[in-house]
């Protein structure tokens, strides 16, 4: 079964990088998808299948924490594997995040090994 | 995710408005029991070398203008700098809230802090052209009285 991922990020640079990342990771990839922030990601949510997100958290709109909570709240998404790509690495973040029911954390500045090594623990 | 080669130099203060620059700075909020701004400076040239190593597209040409592209990988490599300095202050300062970046590109412009704080500056030299990190921080007694949101920082004179 192929993985179809959605990247969520304001940065459209982290967004190549991460695209570039999954395409070279040792996993059945699909399609990639992306949005800039969280209300970008319910739509795109809204029309394609997505089995994986990779969210930031300082995002405009909707930050990641806000997404994470909307995608566990909904009964459609709340199964979702969602892992937070981001900066914040205060405690009070990370517990937030792992709260809410995030299914992984990677902080940047992060390596293709980080990214790949928390995908083979979340799949 | 660089992987370039950065050598930090000696950090010295500066006062709150310092003298016309040029360059691509990038600048972040930060809020809680200490309030203010974190900066990214460096110049052109260095900003385009910023995105093709941060794209991992070293052997292609950095781009001659500063673009959108350009813009934000400067704003994503000030995000990760000013943001793990944060985590690093929370240690001392308690939980602070970062705002995204905004990005600057001009010549000739001043920045200002909004208070009488000086800015801690610590220059690097990364690829062989200057990279400079400041922060401005103050003390807020009561936090609770901040407005919600970031704060902006007080620039820019073009």
């Amino acid at each position: 079964m192929l993985l179809d991922v959605l990247i969520v990020d304001d940065s459209a640079a982290i967004r190549k990088i991460l695209q570039r990342v999954l395409r070279q990771a040792d996993v059945p990839l699909g399609e990639v998808y992306e949005a800039a922030d969280g209300v970008d990601a319910l739509k795109v949510l809204g029309t394609q299948k997505v089995s994986l997100v990779l969210a930031d958290i300082n995002m405009p709109n909707m930050d990641g924490l806000q997404l994470l909570r909307k995608l566990k709240e909904s009964e459609q998404w709340k199964n979702l594997p969602v892992i937070m790509v981001t900066t914040e690495g205060g405690q009070a973040k990370v517990m937030a995040a792992a709260e809410l029911g995030a299914a992984g954390y990677i902080r940047k500045p992060f390596t293709a090994d980080q990214i790949r090594h928390t995908l083979a623990s979340v799949l | 995710m660089l992987n370039l080669t950065v050598t930090p130099g000696e950090a010295y203060r500066e006062p709150p408005s310092s003298g016309p620059t040029d360059g691509v700075i990038a600048l972040l909020g930060l809020v809680g029991q200490w309030a203010g701004t974190g900066i990214v400076q460096c110049d052109p040239s260095l900003a385009g070398r910023i995105y093709t190593h941060l794209l991992a597209m070293e052997d292609t040409p950095p781009p001659e203008a500063v673009s959108d592209d350009v813009l934000d990988a400067v704003a994503e490599l000030a995000n990760i700098i000013i943001g793990n300095v944060k985590n690093l202050l929370e240690e001392q300062t308690g939980p602070m809230g970062m705002s995204i970046p905004t990005v600057v590109f001009g010549h000739n412009f001043n920045t200002r802090s909004g208070g009488t704080e000086s800015w801690t500056v610590v220059p690097f030299t990364c690829d062989g052209a200057k990279l400079v990190v400041k922060m401005c921080l103050r003390h807020v007694p009561q936090p609770g009285e901040l407005r919600r949101g970031f704060a902006v920082p007080r620039c820019v004179t073009i």
